[in-house]
């Protein structure tokens, strides 16, 4: 594929708002995660809460989006000067050509939780104020997020569960090299609900503490909530050093398991060598891999044989779910940011929480942070009906 | 503008009083009064019997109108990549999944969990006919056929490799209803290729305008094509039907709207 350019990007997840506290958490190996005290919840389990995202107050014009999961985009996209850039884009190409394309699994769905238990005893009618369209529908936070930043171009939400919004960078490099736009926010959104906070507990796949991704003793995930965004457009004259490119997407489907990765890891494997190829890379060219790594017995065990089928077991890699917990929709978008991060700072962040790395995984997991200069790393997210993407993102380097 | 062009190899069509493909082509051409009755959705007979049992509407749905394309493209549909595209997930979890979550229990299936993810009906695809390739699956609320068409035309574009569009909506219960008020299940489902083969229908080709869409008549049709997001595919299926060169103008999102070049193949 043709490379592009993040020209800029913003993550806010249980770690901070924005990319300097994100980084000053991952390189003090810091994790987010506490005991889960969401809203009504009661369950034994640990979550990335994002701290603030009540307090969050909307535009006047955009107020019927009102949700969580909206509070939670608007509170990200306020970071960094992340606005001022996609502002910047509009003047080189036109609001028409720039598109939203945003992942989410569940976007506003507590807004219907919450109404549901204030149904009409009568009639069964929710109530007046629940606005379907603006809040629980998935497309609804592409809608806000358009809108919040005056956007006039192409839009969608993906919602393939949690490879949502790394798959996001497949659609909007689609249409940025078939030219129907110049340049993308790309992203992903979602945010703490019960539906999956009770869902994943009824799966029996959420850990009673704070997850350990490719620890011996791991078992489960820890939920988290983020939003993170990136603005992608096609290289120009006056990309720097230290610019981040997408140098490579790959998509895959599992055909196996609704809930269950497939146990030799398939697809995953699949997906990373597509990106390998879009990329025009050899394995031995990936300096990093920020894992999946979500901490259940079965990703971990399906990821690192489809990691270490394709790289050997020498590639540094980790998960950073343990310090942010499984953000879902929002995972993909949240991990590229890291790995941008990575690349611009020259560093690879350490598992948290992971105290003995499993030995039946064949991955050199790293449990210490790693500093040096990076120039590929692969990013990793796969979802429940067999969905999977990786992502490759790149540095130019001076003699390579 | 750039124009993105596909050749549409096969459709498949389920929705009220239109049992498949040819008899929507018949109510199209104005050879058929068109008759909604509600919309009959075949068992999902592709699946193995322990994932049949727990599939919803939506999944039947979309396997049925997907299989018919491939079949009437003559296409097996594992080696397809495919876009998945609608306005909801399945509408009855959702509400199943919101009423336990509003007692004091709280305690869900499992199953139902895990169905009522929006990719649910890409996930029995990819089971039922062993497809790894690639699987989009997008949400547009009432864009969500021009969004699922656009990505289906770049993947084609771009990727140089054909691509299975398969929109579909099915109602949600009361309360929900009252909320988003779709009538029934309807979902379209477009092979597009690369290049033209024997059989294939129509040469077609979108640019974004911001002309005012196209509708329908008789006044039955353009109701279904309003009430429900995969509908408004139905001024193109139209062309297709009519055998007939036309540029329509279908919804996207708000004022901007995508036109659609179609020509027939002869």
């Amino acid at each position: 594929m043709k490379p592009l350019v993040l020209t800029h990007f913003t993550a806010t997840s249980c770690l901070g708002r924005g990319v300097a506290a994100t980084l000053q958490a991952l390189r003090e190996r810091r994790s987010g995660l506490r005991k889960c005290t969401f809203e009504t919840v009661d369950l034994p389990t640990y979550a990335g809460e994002v701290a603030g995202v009540d307090e969050v107050v909307l535009p006047d014009s955009l107020r019927p989006f009102d949700c969580r999961n909206n509070r939670l985009a608007l509170l990200a996209l306020r970071q960094d000067g992340f606005v001022n850039a996609v502002e910047d884009s509009v003047r080189r190409w036109g609001r028409r050509r720039v598109g939203v394309f945003l992942g989410t699994s569940t976007s506003g769905i507590l807004q219907c939780e919450i109404a549901y238990r204030q149904r009409d005893p009568a009639s069964g009618s929710l109530p007046a104020d629940f606005d379907y369209a603006t809040t629980q529908n998935s497309f609804s936070v592409a809608a806000f997020v358009r809108g919040a930043l005056d956007l006039d171009g192409p839009a969608a939400v993906v919602c393939s569960a949690c490879s949502s919004s790394a798959k996001v960078f497949g659609s909007a490099r689609r249409m940025i090299e078939a030219g129907l736009i110049d340049a993308a926010v790309v992203g992903g959104v979602d945010s703490l609900c019960l539906t999956t906070l009770y869902g994943f507990h009824a799966l029996q796949l959420i850990s009673p503490g704070p997850c350990r991704p490719f620890d011996v003793a791991r078992d489960g995930i820890s939920i988290g909530e983020a939003a993170a965004y990136a603005l992608l457009e096609s290289p120009s004259s006056t990309v720097g050093t230290d610019t981040v490119r997408l140098l490579g997407v790959g998509e895959s489907s599992d055909a196996y398991h609704m809930s269950s990765p497939h146990p030799e890891g398939a697809g995953a494997r699949a997906a990373m060598l597509h990106a390998l190829h879009s990329a025009g890379l050899e394995p031995g060219e990936i300096d990093y891999i920020n894992l999946h790594g979500t901490g259940t017995q079965s990703n971990d065990n399906s990821e690192s044989r489809a990691v270490s089928s394709l790289f050997g077991t020498d590639t540094p890699s980790s998960s950073t779910k343990g310090a942010t917990g499984h953000a879902l929709g929002a995972a993909g978008a949240l991990e590229a940011v890291i790995c941008a991060l990575a690349l611009q700072n020259d560093f690879m962040p350490a598992g948290v929480n992971t105290t003995r790395v499993d030995p039946a995984l064949a991955v050199r997991y790293l449990s210490e942070t790693r500093f040096g200069p990076l120039t590929h790393v692969l990013s990793n997210s796969f979802g429940f009906g067999g969905s999977n993407c990786s992502l490759i993102f790149g540095r130019e380097r001076s003699g390579t | 503008m750039s124009a993105l062009t596909a050749w549409v190899d096969g459709v498949g069509l389920l929705g009220p009083g239109l049992s498949d493909w040819p008899a929507a082509c018949a109510v199209l051409k104005g050879e058929t009064f068109y008759d909604p009755r509600p919309t009959v959705l075949p068992a999902p007979d592709s699946l193995p019997p322990t994932e049949r049992r727990r599939t919803g509407r939506v999944v039947k749905l979309a396997l049925a109108v997907g299989h018919e394309a491939a079949s009437r493209a003559a296409v097996h549909p594992s080696h397809l990549p495919t876009v998945f595209s609608s306005s909801g997930a399945d509408g009855q979890i959702c509400h199943e999944i919101c009423e336990v979550l509003a007692t004091s229990d709280r305690q869900l299936s499992p199953t139902r969990f895990h169905n009522s993810v929006h990719n649910v009906a890409a996930g029995y695809w990819s089971i039922a006919n062993g497809a790894r390739a690639p699987s989009n699956c997008l949400c547009g609320f009432d864009a969500s056929f021009a969004a699922g068409l656009l990505e289906a035309l770049t993947q084609v574009a771009v990727e140089r490799m054909p691509c299975l569009l398969i929109a579909y909506d099915t109602p949600y219960p009361e309360p929900l209803f009252a909320k988003r008020p779709i009538p029934d299940a309807f979902g379209v489902a477009l092979l597009l290729s690369t290049e033209p083969r024997s059989g294939s229908l129509a040469r077609i080709t979108a640019t974004l305008t911001d002309a005012s869409p196209d509708r329908l008549s008789p006044p039955r049709l353009e109701s279904l094509r309003s009430a429900i997001p995969a509908a408004r595919s139905l001024p193109l299926l139209q062309t297709f039907a009519q055998r007939r060169a036309q540029r329509v103008v279908l919804d996207y999102l708000g004022e901007l709207r995508l036109a659609v070049e179609s020509e027939p193949c002869a």
